[in-house]
C-alpha cells in the first residue's frame, strides 16, 4: 500500500471538509440568488374601490365584504376577510390605504411557531402551514401588526392571513389583488426593484409622497412596502413600530438557554458535593 | 382510618398486585363532604363545557378576540399554575442539592403538588389549542420551530414533568411494595434533581419571555427586557407562598397522617421558607425598582394603570415582603400565613397583568372571561385536588415510609 493511516486521515479529513463546507457555500451561494418577493402599494393611485377585496375573498373562498370604506370607520381584517381598504380623512385630502400581512424579512409569527406552521418562504411570502399547525395562536401574540386572525368558531379552526398568494407564485403568477387593481396601485416584484420604483415615484412627483417608504425600514423591513401621500401615523397605523426586527427581542434570551444549561448542571452539582459531607455527620436520609 | 394503613403495610408477598391496585381504586372515606358536594357538580359542569369547546370551536365558550388571543386559560391555568409549582423546584434545591434536613419532611408533598400542577395546568394548554391533534409536532417529526420560545417552554413542561415523576416514583414504590425498584428510583434523585432545576430555571423565566415579542401590546408598566427575569424570581416566592399555604391547609384535613415528630417540625420549617420568600421578595422588589426607575415609569403614575401598578408593587410585594421579615423576629406563624396569602393575590396580579390585564389594555373591545372559562378553570382545579387526595390517602407522602424502607438502609 502506498497510503499509510496517517496521511489517509489526511486525505479523509480534507475530503470531508470540503464535502460539508462546499456543500454549505455553495448552498448560501443559491439562495442568495433568489431575492424575496414583495409588493409595492401606492395609496396615491388607490381609489378604494374593493376590487383587491373582491378577488381575494373569490380566490381564498372567503364571503364577499358587506361595508366599504368609509371616514371615521375603522375596517379590520379578520378571519372572513384577508385584506381592508379604510379611508382616512388627512392634511391632503381623503387617502386610501389597504391593510394585510406585511410579509416581514424576520417575521416575528415565524419566529414565534413552535412546529414551523408559519413559515418565511425563500421566495418571500409568509405562509401558514396547516398541516403543521396546533392552533396556539402565539403567531397572533407576537405579530406586531395583528394580522394571523383565527377561526374561534369551527371545531377545525383555520389562521386566516394574507399568503402574497403563493401558490400563485408559484406557477409563476403574480397575486390577485396586483393583477386586478384597476387603478395599478399594486405592484408585485422583487423587493429591491420595489424600493428603487418607490424611491423613483418620490423624486419624480415630490409634492405627492411623504419621502418614507413604509417598510423599508419598519420591523427589520418588509416585503409589502406603502407610499403614501402623508406620513402613516396620519392613516391608522401603529407608530411605535421599531425599526429592528422583532424576533431580536427575545434572542437574548434564547441565546442564554444552551448557557445555562451547560453551566447549571455542574454548578448545582458541585454545591451538592460541597454539602454532602454535613449529611453524614449529620446521618440524615437521603433518598 | 385503620383500614387505610392496614393497606398501606401491603409488601410483594401479599395478594397479587393488581387486586391490591383495583382495592386501592375504589374511593375511601365519606362521600358527602362540603368539598365534595361543591367540587362533583363544578367537575360535571365543566366536562360539558369542554365537550361543547370541541365540538363548536374555541369561540363557543370563550370571549376570546382577535386582539386578546390568550385569555384565563393561558394567563391563569398555565403562566400563574407554573408560578406557584415552583415551590417543586426550589424546595429540591434546599432538601437534596444544599442538604438542608430540616425540609426533608415537606418534599415529597411539595413535588406531588408541583407534578400535578404541571399536569394539570399545563395540560389546560390542550383545552386552549385550536388543533389540539397537532401537539406531538413540536416534539415528534421535522416540525422543530427552535427559535420559538414557546418551543423551549413545550419541551421543558414534557421533560420537566417526567423528572418530577422520577423525583417522586420512591413514593410509588412504597406504595406497591416494590423493593427493588424503590432503591433504583431513589439513585436516580439527585440527577433528575439537577435536571429539574435547571429546566425549572430556564422555563420559569421562559414563560416571560414568550411575552418580549408583544412589545407594543402590553402596558409599559409591565412590560420590559427583564420580564424573563422577573418571572424567574417570583416564581420563588409563589411557590414557596403556595407551600406555605398549602401546608396549612394539609396539616389539618389530613393531620392523622402525620407523625408527632414531623407535625412539631413544621413551624419550624414555615420559619424557614418565610425568610426565603422575604429575601426572595426583596431581590424582586429592588429589581422592580430598577425597571421603574430606568424605564421611566413615572409619567404613567397618576393613571389608573399607574395606580394598580402600585397596588401591586406596593401592597402586594413591599407589604407581604416586610411581614415575612417581621414574622423573622417575633416568630409569628399567623403572620406568615398572611403575607404567603397576600403574596399569593400579588403574584396572581402580577401574571395577570402581563397577560390579560395589561395585554391590549387599549384595545376597543376588552377581553373579559365568560362565567364558562372560570367554570372549566375551576373544574381543572378540583380535579387537581381529587388526585392529590387520592394520591395522599394511599401513598407515603405525609405519613413516613413504610418500615421496610427505613429498616433496610
Amino acid at each position: 500500500m502506498g497510503i499509510d493511516r496517517r496521511s489517509f486521515l489526511k486525505v479523509l479529513g480534507v475530503a470531508g471538509i470540503t464535502v460539508t463546507v462546499g456543500k454549505s457555500l455553495a448552498s448560501t451561494h443559491n439562495e442568495k440568488d433568489i431575492e424575496f418577493f414583495g409588493m409595492l402599494y401606492d395609496s396615491w393611485r388607490c381609489g378604494g374601490c374593493q376590487s383587491c377585496e373582491i378577488a381575494c375573498a373569490e380566490a381564498h373562498g372567503l364571503p364577499k365584504p358587506k361595508d366599504e370604506p368609509k371616514v371615521g370607520l375603522v375596517r379590520k381584517t379578520d378571519e372572513t376577510r384577508r385584506v381592508v381598504v379604510n379611508s382616512y380623512s388627512t392634511s391632503k385630502g381623503e387617502v386610501f390605504i389597504r391593510k394585510q400581512c406585511m410579509h416581514c424579512n424576520q417575521p416575528a409569527c415565524a419566529a414565534a411557531c413552535l412546529t414551523q406552521a408559519m413559515h418565511k418562504t425563500k421566495e418571500g411570502p409568509v405562509i401558514w402551514r396547516e398541516e403543521k399547525c396546533m392552533g396556539c395562536r402565539y403567531c397572533m401574540i407576537s405579530c406586531p401588526f395583528d394580522i394571523p386572525k383565527f377561526e374561534y368558531h369551527s371545531a377545525n379552526p383555520k389562521i386566516q392571513k394574507c399568503d402574497m398568494c403563493y401558490d400563485k407564485i408559484m406557477k409563476g403568477g403574480i397575486p390577485i389583488c396586483a393583477e386586478i387593481c384597476p387603478a395599478d396601485a399594486i405592484k408585485f416584484g422583487t423587493r429591491r426593484e420595489l424600493i428603487s420604483e418607490a424611491r423613483k415615484r418620490i423624486h419624480d412627483n415630490p409634492n405627492v409622497y411623504s419621502e418614507v417608504i413604509y417598510g423599508e425600514n419598519e420591523a427589520g423591513g418588509t416585503g409589502f412596502l406603502y407610499l403614501t401621500p402623508t406620513p402613516i401615523s396620519e392613516l391608522g397605523f401603529n407608530a411605535s413600530i421599531q425599526k429592528s426586527s422583532y424576533p431580536e427581542l427575545s434572542k437574548g434570551f434564547l441565546f442564554s438557554v444552551p448557557t445555562v444549561f451547560v453551566l447549571l448542571p455542574p454548578i448545582l452539582l458541585g454545591i451538592y458535593e460541597a454539602t454532602k459531607s454535613n449529611q453524614t455527620k449529620e446521618g440524615g436520609d437521603n433518598e | 382510618m385503620n383500614e387505610v394503613i392496614a393497606h398501606n403495610v401491603r409488601d410483594n408477598d401479599g395478594k397479587s398486585i393488581w387486586k391490591f391496585l383495583l382495592s386501592e381504586l375504589k374511593p375511601k372515606g365519606k362521600m358527602l363532604t362540603p368539598f365534595n358536594v361543591i367540587s362533583i357538580p363544578i367537575m360535571i359542569l365543566g366536562l360539558v363545557l369542554i365537550v361543547i369547546r370541541f365540538w363548536k370551536g374555541l369561540g363557543s365558550i370563550t370571549n376570546l378576540t382577535q386582539d386578546v388571543p390568550w385569555g384565563l386559560w393561558i394567563g391563569f391555568d398555565v403562566v400563574t399554575g407554573v408560578a406557584f409549582a415552583g415551590g417543586a423546584y426550589v424546595l429540591t434545591f434546599m432538601v437534596y442539592i444544599l442538604n438542608m434536613h430540616k425540609y426533608h419532611s415537606i418534599v415529597r408533598v411539595t413535588v406531588l403538588n408541583g407534578f400535578l400542577a404541571y399536569l394539570f395546568y399545563a395540560g389546560a394548554l390542550l383545552l386552549d389549542l385550536g388543533r389540539p391533534w397537532n401537539v406531538v409536532n413540536p416534539i415528534i417529526g421535522n416540525n422543530f420551530g427552535t427559535s420559538s420560545v414557546l418551543f423551549l417552554v413545550a419541551w421543558h413542561f414534557l421533560l420537566y414533568m417526567i423528572a418530577q415523576l422520577i423525583e417522586f416514583s420512591p413514593a410509588v414504590a412504597e406504595w406497591l411494595g416494590a423493593r427493588r425498584a424503590r432503591k433504583i428510583l431513589s439513585g436516580m434523585t439527585i440527577a433528575t434533581v439537577i435536571f429539574g432545576i435547571t429546566l425549572s430555571t430556564l422555563h420559569q423565566s421562559g414563560l416571560g419571555a414568550l411575552y418580549l415579542m408583544a412589545k407594543d401590546k402590553i402596558h409599559p408598566l409591565w412590560y420590559s427586557d427583564f420580564i424573563p427575569i422577573l418571572f424567574f424570581i417570583s416564581s420563588i416566592f409563589a411557590g414557596l407562598s403556595m407551600v406555605i399555604f398549602e401546608g396549612s391547609i394539609t396539616q389539618k384535613v389530613f393531620s392523622w397522617q402525620i407523625s408527632e415528630k414531623n407535625e412539631h417540625a413544621h413551624d419550624e420549617i414555615l420559619h424557614g421558607l418565610s425568610k426565603v420568600c422575604a429575601v426572595a421578595m426583596f431581590a424582586y422588589f429592588f429589581l422592580q425598582v430598577i425597571v421603574f426607575i430606568h424605564g421611566k415609569r413615572w409619567e404613567y403614575m397618576g393613571t389608573p394603570m399607574g395606580n394598580w401598578y402600585l397596588i401591586e408593587v406596593v401592597g402586594f410585594v413591599l407589604l407581604p415582603m416586610l411581614l415575612f421579615f417581621a414574622s423573622y423576629r417575633n416568630r409569628n406563624l399567623r403572620l406568615i400565613k398572611i403575607a404567603a396569602i397576600i403574596t399569593i393575590i400579588g403574584v396572581i396580579m402580577n401574571r395577570l397583568d402581563v397577560t390579560v390585564i395589561g395585554f391590549r389594555w387599549n384595545a376597543e373591545t376588552r377581553y373579559i372571561p365568560t362565567w364558562m372559562e372560570f367554570v372549566v378553570t375551576l373544574a381543572v382545579m378540583f380535579t387537581e385536588i381529587w388526585i392529590f387526595r387520592w394520591v395522599i390517602n394511599r401513598m407515603p407522602v405525609l405519613r413516613d415510609s413504610p418500615a421496610w424502607v427505613i429498616d433496610g438502609k
